[in-house]
């Protein structure tokens, strides 16, 4: 068990290309951290510097309090599941596992004990163990790579988009073994993953990455109620949080939601902001139904999705038709065409700077 | 294309069974040679029929020597051609995963430099460079050596490529689940390079094996001594002996014998062959 410590961690290619411009993070003994964000954003190749597997252009990376920069991946402590399994296909189940133990060099006796304790953990049938990769389903695979990654007893696990070449049900399936997993083994985990709902359930604690840049690290309630920044907003929380495009009044003291309708900001109110663009965050589920309410915006409906335990509901207001989507809880009778009287209140809102798209403390 | 029409079936079948006629019916005239006397090959029509002189005719060639030769039958001669062609089999394949290994998974200076070098030697065959290379194999004393016969054989741009393409559709995950595991250059290689390219090691066997027994050219130039002599060659020799007309019976079983070890892999290595050819899926 160790911690992982990133100081100023960047990657340049050798094309010249900068992936990673400085992460700082210290991942504790036994955190799960999640990296998350956009196909492109450079999860894997930070996660490939921690692994070893690409080389550390700048800064320091320390695993366990020793410096690992120059290390090779062998030597680092760590184990990694990779999206594709990357299982040895002539090898058996068995023999998948167990090669990393014999270039170890530990006893015949000791691989086989390690061999079938991950197997029992794993669920794996004495009968699978004798397969070939190839003569097993998706989610077995799965398991096989992890079985691989246990019987390391690594300091730190490293998961690559483990779950994205499953089907959705065995996905979630998975999420959740991976998740108690962890927890019974108690080892430091990273886990890089494009999917927010993978990275909210599983992560202690997520990163934030946009284009090598980290925008925020927190606790999934945290990234959920106060995003630092418009992209985190957006990128955590599904259906994606809507945004309008707004100004504070000239006093300073409200929000311009709509023509002739302001939402007071209260305490203070934000007086450098007086009269400057905006942008106004809400989530779908954060709109209420405001019948007969003076402040409330007319919905026009323009689509409505009915997900059984919620309602999605698709529409627009305003004279420049602002996109918005409202999440309600049960079923909610209405049809496109329709006009829903909805109203934002004061605490659900979060503000961005228009320029910097950085959260605006209220 | 799965089509169940017996018009097609029977053209396909037709097709087929000449194309067999056509590659078996000189075997065939050379079985039948091979069991007839001196006597009746020198007659015309010459017979399609077997004869019954086939194990006086095995033993002649095989132990006794032939008229014309020296009184030693080509046994060894068989066991040359087999110790060439298992040497230039097993020496190109050796070479080639290596040097396929190099290029793919190593990057050192001027690395497609030397792949393309590798690949400009396609252009030069043993023929092309016969004098120089016979000038380096007499100054290294390989005449007359099993070395001399195979090594200027043994390099293979064509079997470089062939593995460079197998190893590119390898899985770069691969490498680095070996890596995290702890394997260095050489056991990636040993342990999962050579078994996941099984088949195409087998398929490339198969076709240098026979390439390495039909050897004419450079045998007969780097062997003086009979000790070497390789079968095929023989051959030649045989129908060159003395003023007198060949003994077509003896030539003719000496050929049969020589075709026989290329049909035994081929027969042998048939399935692996296919798969190798065939097979992309990693
Ligand atoms: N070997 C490489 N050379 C140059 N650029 C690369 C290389 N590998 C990845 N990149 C670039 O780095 C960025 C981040 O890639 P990656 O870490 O794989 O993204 P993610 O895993 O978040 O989808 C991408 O823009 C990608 O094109
Ligand atoms: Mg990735």
């Amino acid at each position: 068990m160790a911690s992982v410590k990133l100081d100023n961690i960047q990657k340049t290619y050798p094309n010249g290309f900068k992936a990673i411009h400085g992460v700082d993070v210290d991942v504790q003994d036994g955190e799960f951290l999640v990296l998350v964000g956009p196909s492109g954003c450079g999860k894997s190749t930070l996660l490939r510097m921690i692994a070893g597997l690409e080389t550390v252009t700048g800064g320091e990376l320390e695993i366990g309090d020793k410096v690992v920069n120059d290390l090779e991946p062998s030597k680092r402590d760590i184990a990694m599941v990779f999206q594709n399994y990357a299982l040895y296909p002539h090898m058996t189940v068995y023999n998948n596992m167990a090669y990393g133990l014999k270039i170890m060099g530990l006893s015949k006796s000791e691989i086989d004990e390690r061999v079938k304790n991950a197997a029992g953990i794993l669920e794996l049938t004495d009968e699978q163990l004798t397969r070939k990769p190839r003569e097993l389903s998706g989610g077995q695979r799965q398991r096989v790579a992890m079985g691989r990654a246990i019987v390391r007893k690594p300091s730190v696990f490293l998961f690559d988009e483990p779950l994205s070449n499953l089907d959705a049900k065995l996905r979630v399936q998975m999420r959740v073994e991976i998740k108690r997993l962890q927890e019974s083994l108690g080892i430091t985990s990273i886990y890089v993953t494009h999917d927010q709902v993978e990275a909210m359930t599983l992560g202690h604690r997520l990163m934030v990455l946009n284009s090598g840049v980290v925008e925020q690290l927190g606790t999934p309630i945290e990234l959920y109620e106060r995003p630092a920044s418009l992209f985190v907003a957006e990128f955590i929380g599904s259906p994606a949080m809507n945004i309008l495009d707004t100004k504070i009044s000239e006093d300073g003291e409200s929000v311009d939601i709509a023509t002739n309708i302001g939402l007071a900001l209260g305490n203070g109110g934000l007086p450098d902001y007086a009269g400057k663009k905006v942008k106004l965050g809400v989530r779908p589920e954060h709109l209420q139904l405001a019948e007969g309410s003076e402040n409330s915006l007319p919905l026009t409906v323009t689509l409505v999705e009915h997900l059984g335990a919620d309602t999605l509901v698709h529409g627009h207001f305003g004279e420049d038709e602002t996109d918005m989507t409202v999440r309600r809880s049960g079923t909610l009778k209405t049809v496109p065409g329709d006009k829903l009287p909805i109203s934002i209140t004061r605490e659900n809102i979060h503000l961005f700077d228009a320029e910097t798209s950085r959260r605006i403390d209220l | 294309m799965i089509e169940n029409r017996p018009f097609l079936t029977f053209m396909a079948h037709t097709v087929l069974i000449l194309g067999v006629i056509v590659v078996a019916f000189p075997l065939w005239l050379t079985f039948v040679a091979a069991s007839h006397d001196a006597v009746r090959m020198s007659e015309l029509p010459l017979p399609i029929w077997p004869g019954t002189h086939f194990f006086e005719n095995l033993d002649v060639v095989l132990n006794k020597g032939l008229w014309g030769g020296d009184g030693v039958g080509v046994s060894y001669m068989l066991v040359n051609s087999m110790i060439m062609a298992l040497m230039i089999a097993f020496g190109k394949i050796s070479i080639s995963l290596l040097s396929a290994f190099a290029i793919v998974y190593f990057r050192f200076p001027f690395r497609m430099g030397f792949f393309w070098m590798i690949f400009i030697t396609l252009m030069l065959p043993v023929e092309v460079r016969i004098l120089p290379t016979f000038e380096v194999v007499a100054n290294l004393g390989m005449l007359d050596t099993y070395w001399g016969l195979t090594v200027p054989l043994i390099a293979s741009a064509t079997a470089t490529f062939m593995f460079r393409q197998v190893f590119l559709t390898i899985p770069d995950e691969l490498l680095e689940a070996a890596r995290i595991d702890g394997a260095g250059p050489i056991r990636f290689f040993i342990d999962i390079l050579i078994p996941m390219s099984r088949t195409n090691i087998a398929a490339l066997f198969v076709i240098l094996f026979i390439y390495g027994w039909n050897q004419y050219l450079w045998p007969l130039l780097v062997t003086t001594d009979q000790d070497m002599y390789t079968i095929v060659m023989q051959i030649g020799r045989m129908l060159e002996a003395g003023e007198s007309v060949p003994q077509w019976h003896l030539v003719m079983m000496t050929t049969l014998l020589s075709v026989l070890p290329p049909v035994a892999v081929v027969v042998f290595m048939q399935r692996l062959f296919v798969q190798g050819l065939t097979e992309t899926e990693k």
